[in-house]
């Protein structure tokens, strides 16, 4: 699904405007009070209450927005976010790389199977995700490993609700190659490995960013499935939406306002990441 | 769609295909069967004993009822912004092409950060104002809506907008020069050829709608039996140590989620939405 939300963002093919980027302007009175209505809305759901974020930052000043962010807490729930999302996004890269793979090139009986289960963790509701979790790798875990209150919770967490981003950017990819290119690399005499480097690594890169990016993004934003299963202890397995949610509940607006503009940033470039690699992908194809 | 050969299955193949079912069995497929199997754990008491409580009926009724909104609301804003995105020029639209995608990538508390700003009631920017004409938005539905189409806001879009993109506009354009109205035009040439992308962005809407946590959380001040949503009521339940009703509630969540999912995965055609 995660194929659609990559979907370029609409240089349309529609009709003899196209060249020359002309920013011409055909809403008619109809489409344009549409428009209207829309960005209205828009506005008023999500542009204005984000900026407002923004503003409130603003507001408190450099002073508030320094001392946040160098508060002993604050400053170790980032690190942590930061350092589990990267943690999660290596091993996304890698393991989504090859589930997408296995599920193209290979064949086998339950395969349809895989694909169901690689959705579930879009599916389930994030509070459900961390009672799952929980069933297996809590404190009353059948196979006696406890990961609950530390760091590992956080990593495991943020492993399941990421899963799919890097598998379903990389299979659409992956099902457009030919394989004939790299029966022709081997038949030229490359070995498995230069194939793999020279051939598939450098198709598929764009698609790993891009989902490496919303892999990256999403574990820096994650709140629901931690809950149950982190703890949420100070230093230890607290991150950053739960420090915000906890100066939200103080009533300190500025300062989980200057935690959220962070996030905000991060989500930002996220976006600005997916945007290049499209634009690259689509200059190149 | 790619010819297949079929490749020679070397070590590699086995090995590759043995470490991906082993993850996956033991990141998602295991813990999940474990919570189903928990739920029945005593039968169908779990079950029933959450249907008994009226807090818990309470809840699941208002996320219905929320999901429902905030589904309707994104099927019209997002069929309408798609058609502008991709049928018309102005200017500034790919930035705001960019923008739609934001919610997707926001972190759900600030998202509830947001909308409290905004509108809420002591101290956001709408919230009094909007409370002396007599709609109070935050700790109320009406904020819970807000939040939870906020989350959900692209996905609509985001599946119609490569459908639209391919089909193209020539069999619109005839349409109108043979005299259909605008509407005409949309219920008899339009949507029909989107309906598979609509049908899905509408089933992922309401899979993450249903499923909305934090967002909601800190917007819906979370009042059990007045603003406490089915997702809040499994964490109060499960700190509370009813785990029966939060595993049978959380059961009853995915159920419908992975359901729909599975029903419009099958459901659609094979990569061509378009059908011809």
């Amino acid at each position: 699904m995660t194929t659609e939300i990559l979907a370029p963002p609409t240089p349309t093919p529609t009709g003899r405007r196209g060249r020359g980027r002309a920013r011409t302007n055909t809403l008619t009175r109809q489409s344009g009070l549409g428009l209207g209505l829309a960005l209205t809305w828009f506005s008023l759901l999500v542009l204005i209450p984000l900026a407002l974020i923004v503003i409130q930052a603003a507001d408190g000043g450099w002073a508030t927005f320094r001392d946040t962010l160098t508060d002993d807490q604050t400053f170790d729930a980032l690190r942590l976010t930061v350092e589990q999302s990267l943690l999660v996004t290596v091993v996304n890269v890698v393991m989504g790389t090859l589930i997408a793979w296995v599920l193209v090139r290979d064949r086998f009986w339950g395969k349809r199977l895989l694909e169901v289960i690689i959705d579930i963790p879009f599916a389930l509701p994030t509070i459900v995700a961390g009672l799952v979790l929980l069933s297996l790798y809590g404190p009353r875990s059948p196979i006696g490993i406890d990961v609950s209150n530390t760091e590992r919770a956080v990593f495991l967490a943020l492993l399941f609700v990421t899963l799919p981003f890097v598998v379903r950017t990389v299979q659409p990819v992956l099902l457009e190659l030919d394989p004939e290119v790299e029966q022709a690399a081997a038949s030229l005499g490359a070995s498995q490995l230069t194939t793999v480097r020279r051939i598939i690594l450098p198709a598929l890169a764009p698609a790993i960013t891009a989902g490496a990016a919303l892999s990256f993004a999403r574990g820096i934003s994650e709140y629901g499935s931690l809950v149950l299963l982190s703890g949420n202890l100070p230093h230890t397995s607290e991150v950053a939406s739960v420090r915000i949610l906890t100066y939200i509940e103080n009533g300190n607006e500025a300062a989980a306002a200057s935690v959220a503009v962070l996030l905000l940033l991060v989500a930002l470039a996220a976006i600005l990441a997916l945007q290049l690699v499209n634009r690259w992908v689509a200059r190149r194809g | 769609m790619a010819s297949h050969v079929t490749p020679p299955k070397t070590a590699g193949t086995y090995a590759r295909r043995g470490l991906v079912v082993v993850y996956l069995f033991l990141l998602v497929a295991w813990p999940v069967g474990l919570v189903v199997q928990k739920t029945f754990d005593g039968g169908l008491e779990n079950l029933q004993a959450a249907f008994s409580d009226p807090d818990v009926v309470f809840a699941l009724q208002l996320t219905v009822y929320v999901a429902v909104w905030a589904v309707v609301i994104n099927t019209v804003f997002g069929v309408g912004i798609s058609l502008l995105l991709v049928r018309q020029e102005f200017p500034g639209k790919n930035l705001l092409s960019a923008f739609i995608d934001l919610p997707l990538s926001v972190s759900p508390v600030v998202v509830g950060l947001a909308l409290l700003l905004a509108y809420g009631g002591s101290n956001g920017v709408f919230g009094p104002a909007l409370e002396d004409a007599g709609l109070q938005i935050a700790y109320a539905t009406p904020g819970i809506i807000l939040a939870t189409a906020f989350v959900s806001l692209p996905l609509v879009i985001r599946e119609i907008v490569p459908v639209l993109q391919e089909v193209g506009a020539e069999q619109e354009q005839a349409a109108r020069s043979l005299g259909a109205g605008s509407w005409q035009t949309f219920r008899r040439i339009t949507l029909p050829s989107i309906k598979w992308a609509l049908l899905y962005g509408v089933v992922l809407s309401l899979a993450r709608a249903l499923g909305e946590f934090g967002a909601v959380k800190i917007i819906s001040g979370n009042v059990v039996g007045q603003t406490q949503t089915a997702t809040l009521i499994v964490e109060q339940k499960y700190q509370d140590f009813e785990q029966g009703a939060a595993y049978a509630t959380s059961f009853l969540l995915a159920l419908i989620a992975v359901a729909a999912l599975v029903v419009v995965t099958f459901l659609r055609p094979e990569e061509s939405p378009d059908g011809d």
